[in-house]
């Protein structure tokens, strides 16, 4: 068989984290029952006119200019016609003309080295309403809730030939865009989605083969799975003598297949023109200067500084740099106890493994870092043994608790008391009297069984260095 | 010079209009349409190379709203001229097969 | 004495002097519109007993010394595209029969702020589209001049019930002359502002960068009245323009010497009917005799504005009125298969023939393939048509011409020929495409007896100086009413 190479390229949708949508005052908040987010505008009542939110552009401009973009100096909107019940006004206003940004690119790093991908350009847009299809009455029901909500879409070069190069740059993206906090960027919620637009070439080729649009990629593996499929699909289609259409295609990660979104009544010919009821956004040198002295530390910065400032590993800085909660979380909580390492191991090991368990992004996080700094604290000084410390996490983790008042409310402090732990040390030893003897007998092991059992009987509140350090002593002194 | 309207450009039209014409509208457009691209034709009489075009009469920029929340729950009245609805969400026939 | 023969700003005086209550005022409104209502059908609704009842309210606020504005307690009609509250408001469409809008337009909101009572909305080409509000979903309205004539149009409900004095004032929209040509159809003066002044939020739109909402009435006075309240920046329409002056009336002046008028030759040529190029000419020497200097010169590219004007207003048309699809508001067909069998039959019977072609030719010059030569192309000439303006208005303070090249033509003489009846436009449509104020005046009447109207047009943003040579010629003749306004004198 020939050898084939895929070319993808990728338009990613962000909403952006505005607290009002893009051009009326309504709230982008999630939920809420169907149309209560919703005004004569976002609805298309007639006689409405678009504002445009001044957020929107900065948000747009800083994505563009962390990515490298050329900011575009005179922008204006167009409108795109089509139509369908969740676009109210049957025309979305979007920017073909004069998107804000073009001409960027991010450096990604996969297995097979460093690579940029070029960014073809980014434009601001409005989101549509949204559909639930009602099978009992046979009919779809139209929420505008999310109609007007901001969205810039970056429309990537063709620059990918893998699923991990498309991984890694959507993982950049990302990365980007939340240290930014122009979005939280989560693909499960619909906050970033991805379309993936893939053709094959055979080897060596010059020209670039007919795309396909795949949508609906609501995760990584999703994508990693349809570009798979798509490749598989179009290899097949060409080796077999067929010729690959260019359409766009619906992705089902549950059939692991996609299948043609075509319609006769869909022409696809969307008679973009200037949009008459907006002014042109201009965007001048001072503009620009004030959007990027406002720009964040990016993660490589952070690390280098997380290495250079707190002595960390650089496993360590990697890791917490991964997402910005971390990172902010472990900045802030290290402001307050003065604990570099310690803060990272509590979020490098527990709060990972929680996540993990959970199912849940480090975005997710709701534990402040006053609560985690008290948590160290305790744990530190001993006032809790590690395995409470633990215990307690995972309420702070969960409920955002004040570590104090639960262990003191809990009882769940160290018992510091010699004369106590003596007394029940003794108490250990006269019933356990096999397990002395193994020990004696040189089989040290059975020591960790007499811990236990004084660990149980002081209800988990001991100090285990102290229960080792005086079971000891007992067991030698014959 | 004379503009030829052919079934499959009124169709067309159609389709992206979302209009539905009879067979004597039809015919009717089409004349009424390749009329009004001749007489439109009559621009290309003019020379404007090099002139931009003008969306907008007057040069005003960079008109904004700020980032607030001022809308509350109004579904009662966007929804008071629905033809159909129910939950509370504009009723339509099935957009998925 | 008949109340509706009174000017409002008269009226609003006697109101406020409480020779006259709000009340009789709106009565003798609706009085006159059930003389009037059954032969001319200048009204699409009339809403008695919400005017009586605000009538009622307003009397309150007047007495109360809450309302000063000159306009209080004067019933208005408000042409049917702009959204009021809980008043039915339709575009004379099928398509928005039953829409009964939750919220009101910006101009009419500032018109109720300051009193007014709204008595209707009155009758128009549908979604504005037309000449001589024939293509009303609701019944021609009829000329109150001569009811076997158009009232002009698409605000011809507007005009139509100004002259016939069913109201004191009326609001217009013009998006290529729909406020000038009825007006000078029906002898009354209308007024369009500067594109940006009065906002154009909660008007249903049609040409979004040609759409302008502005006064139609028995005077220049009226219209400065209606101007100065119903003018405001606002921040919900982005193109609103914040002017620095909003007291039009304070241009009420009868003086134009030294006022510089010039008159585009190229107004004065074939398809003008001569009695109104005799009464137009006539009127410019009147203004010459009051001291204004007057001289013909070449505007150019007028003969291209109409074309220009019919590819973006009809492409603007094709995407706006996108959203009447019967998902949200207004009708949807009864009987369908699907979602796209439902927009196309929902369309098709909602929306008339002039509506359709609109919408057709509107999506086809934005179609691919053909945006640059079609859209683009009438952009660059829109560019061309202001820069001559402009050219203009660095020697002119004033361009005088007609309203439109005939008086009004005879009931459906028009609609046979589309082309013929956009040439009816001729005058005015220019001055869309560039955002100027223009004014018609009547200036006679030709030997049917039916009115002529003299167009002056000013500046951007020089409403003042347009309003000053407009009053100073109305002050050489006197205002003439038709014989159906007089049925209840």
């Amino acid at each position: 068989m020939k050898q084939y190479e895929t070319v993808i390229g990728l338009e990613v949708h962000v909403e952006l984290a505005t607290k009002t949508k893009i051009f009326c005052s309504c709230s982008t908040a999630f939920g809420g029952a169907p149309n209560t987010h919703t005004c004569p505008v976002c609805t298309g009542m007639p006689g409405s006119l678009p504002v445009l939110n001044k957020q929107v552009v900065e948000y747009a401009m800083a994505v563009g200019l962390a990515t490298n973009c050329e900011i575009t100096r005179k922008n204006i909107f167009d409108r795109k016609n089509y139509f369908y019940p969740d676009n109210p006004q049957n025309y979305q206003i979007s920017q073909l003309y004069h998107p804000i940004c073009t001409n960027g690119g991010v450096e990604i790093e996969t297995a097979e080295g460093k690579k940029t991908i070029g960014i073809h350009e980014i434009h601001m847009e409005e989101d549509a309403g949204k559909l639930i299809h009602d099978d009992w009455e046979d009919c779809s029901l139209v929420d505008f809730n999310r109609s007007g909500v901001p969205l810039i879409e970056i429309v990537s070069e063709p620059d990918m030939r893998s699923a991990d190069e498309v991984i890694a740059y959507l993982d950049k993206l990302r990365m980007i865009i939340q240290y930014l906090g122009a979005s939280d960027c989560k693909l499960q919620e619909g906050s970033m989605r991805a379309d993936v637009n893939l053709s094959v070439r055979e080897a060596g080729a010059s020209e670039y083969g007919t795309r396909t649009e795949t949508k609906n990629l609501n995760s990584f593996k999703a994508i990693a799975r349809a570009i798979e499929a798509e490749r598989e699909r179009q290899i097949d289609l060409i080796e077999s003598g067929k010729q690959v259409v260019q359409e766009t295609r619906r992705w089902d990660d549950n059939k692991e297949y996609s299948y043609a979104m075509r319609s006769k009544e869909d022409a696809q010919d969307y008679r973009y023109f200037p949009e008459p009821d907006l002014v042109p956004v201009v965007i001048d040198d001072a503009w620009i200067e004030r959007v990027k002295a406002a720009q964040p530390e990016f993660r490589e910065e952070k690390k280098a500084r997380y290495i250079a400032e707190f002595g960390l590993p650089e496993y360590d800085a990697d890791i917490l740099t991964g997402s910005k909660k971390m990172a902010s979380l472990f900045e802030e909580t290290t402001a307050i106890c003065k604990k570099p390492k310690k803060v990272s191991n509590w979020l490098m090991v527990e709060t990972m493994r929680l996540l993990k368990e959970k199912e849940m992004e480090p975005e997710d996080l709701t534990f402040s870092p006053e609560n985690l700094a008290k948590l160290i604290e305790l744990a530190d000084s001993g006032a809790i043994n590690s395995s409470v410390a633990k215990e307690v996490f995972e309420v702070v983790f969960g409920k955002n608790i004040d570590p104090d008042k639960y262990v003191e409310e809990n009882g769940l402090k160290t018992v510091h008391d010699e004369g106590a732990l003596r007394a029940v040390i003794e108490e250990v030893i006269a019933n356990n009297p096999q397990s002395v003897a193994d020990y004696r007998n040189g089989k040290e092991k059975a020591i960790g069984f007499l811990v236990g059992q004084t660990m149980k009987a002081m209800k988990g509140k001991a100090d285990p260095g102290m229960i080792n350090k005086v079971l000891k002593e007992y067991l030698l002194k014959d | 010079m004379a503009n030829v309207i052919t079934d499959e450009i009124i169709d067309y039209v159609g389709i992206l209009a979302k209009l539905e014409l009879s067979s004597e509208e039809k015919e009717q457009a089409k004349k009424d349409m390749a009329n009004m691209l001749d007489y439109i034709d009559r621009l290309n009489e003019l020379d404007t190379a090099g002139v931009e075009p003008m969306s907008h009469v007057f040069p005003v920029n960079n008109v904004f709203r700020e980032d607030v929340v001022v809308n509350g729950d109004d579904s009662e009245h966007i929804l008071a001229n629905a033809p159909e609805s129910k939950d509370s969400s504009f009723m339509v026939p099935k957009t998925v097969e | 004495m008949n109340l509706m023969s009174l000017t409002a700003v008269q009226l609003g005086r006697e109101i406020k002097e409480k020779e006259v209550s709000v009340t009789e005022a709106v009565e003798a409104a609706l009085k006159q519109i059930d003389a009037n209502e059954a032969e001319l059908n200048c009204y699409v609704t009339v809403d008695r007993d919400g005017a009586l009842k605000r009538a009622a309210e307003v009397q309150k606020l007047i007495d109360e010394g809450a309302l000063k504005n000159p306009l209080a307690g004067v019933p208005v009609a408000v042409k049917d595209n702009m959204c009021t509250k809980g008043l039915l408001t339709t575009c004379s469409s099928k398509i928005l029969g039953n829409f009964v809008p939750t919220y009101t337009s910006e101009a009419v909101l500032n018109l109720e702020k300051a009193g007014a009572v709204i008595i209707g909305k009155t009758n128009m080409d549908e979604f504005a589209m037309g000449s001589t509000t024939e293509t009303s979903a609701f019944g021609v309205t009829r000329n109150p001049w001569n009811k076997e004539h158009v009232p002009g149009g698409s605000s011809g409900g507007s005009a139509a019930a100004v002259a016939a004095e069913e109201c004191s004032y009326a609001l217009g929209s013009d998006t290529g002359g729909s406020i000038r040509q009825p007006s000078s159809f029906c002898g009354v003066t209308g007024m369009k502002p500067t594109y940006g002044t009065i906002s154009r939020y909660g008007l249903i739109a049609y040409g979004s960068s040609l759409d302008q909402i502005g006064p139609v009435a028995k005077d220049v006075t009226d219209c400065a009245a209606v101007l100065s309240t119903a003018a405001s920046y606002d921040p919900k329409d982005s193109t609103s323009i914040k002017r620095d002056d909003y007291d039009f009336m304070s241009a009420l002046v009868d003086d134009v010497k030294g006022l510089k008028i010039g008159i585009p030759r190229d107004y004065f040529g074939d398809g003008l009917d001569s009695e109104v190029k005799e009464a137009v000419l006539a009127a410019a020497k009147k203004l010459e005799e009051q001291g204004a200097v007057v001289e013909e010169f070449d505007l150019s590219l007028v003969e291209y504005a109409i074309p220009a004007y019919y590819v973006i207003a009809s492409a603007e048309a094709s995407s706006n009125l996108a959203r009447f699809d019967g998902v949200k508001y207004g009708y949807r067909a009864k009987e369908f298969e699907g979602l796209h069998h439902m927009y196309k039959k929902t369309r098709s019977e909602g929306f008339g023939a002039e509506v359709k072609r609109r919408i057709m030719l509107g999506s086809f010059v934005l179609s691919s393939g053909y945006y640059d030569a079609y859209y683009l192309k009438a952009l660059r000439t829109k560019a061309l048509i202001k820069q001559a303006f402009d050219k203009a208005f660095e020697k002119y303070d004033i361009i005088l011409g007609p309203a439109a090249p005939t008086t009004a033509p005879r009931l459906g003489e028009s609609l046979s020929d589309p082309i013929k009846m956009y040439l009816g436009d001729i005058y005015t449509i220019s001055v869309n495409l560039a955002g100027l104020p223009g004014i018609s005046v009547p200036c006679g009447t030709d030997s049917k007896g039916l009115p002529i109207g003299l167009q002056l047009i000013g500046n951007c943003f020089a409403e003042k100086t347009l309003i000053r040579a407009a009053y100073s010629f109305e002050q050489t003749r006197s205002y003439a009413r038709c014989e159906a306004a007089k049925k209840m004198d």
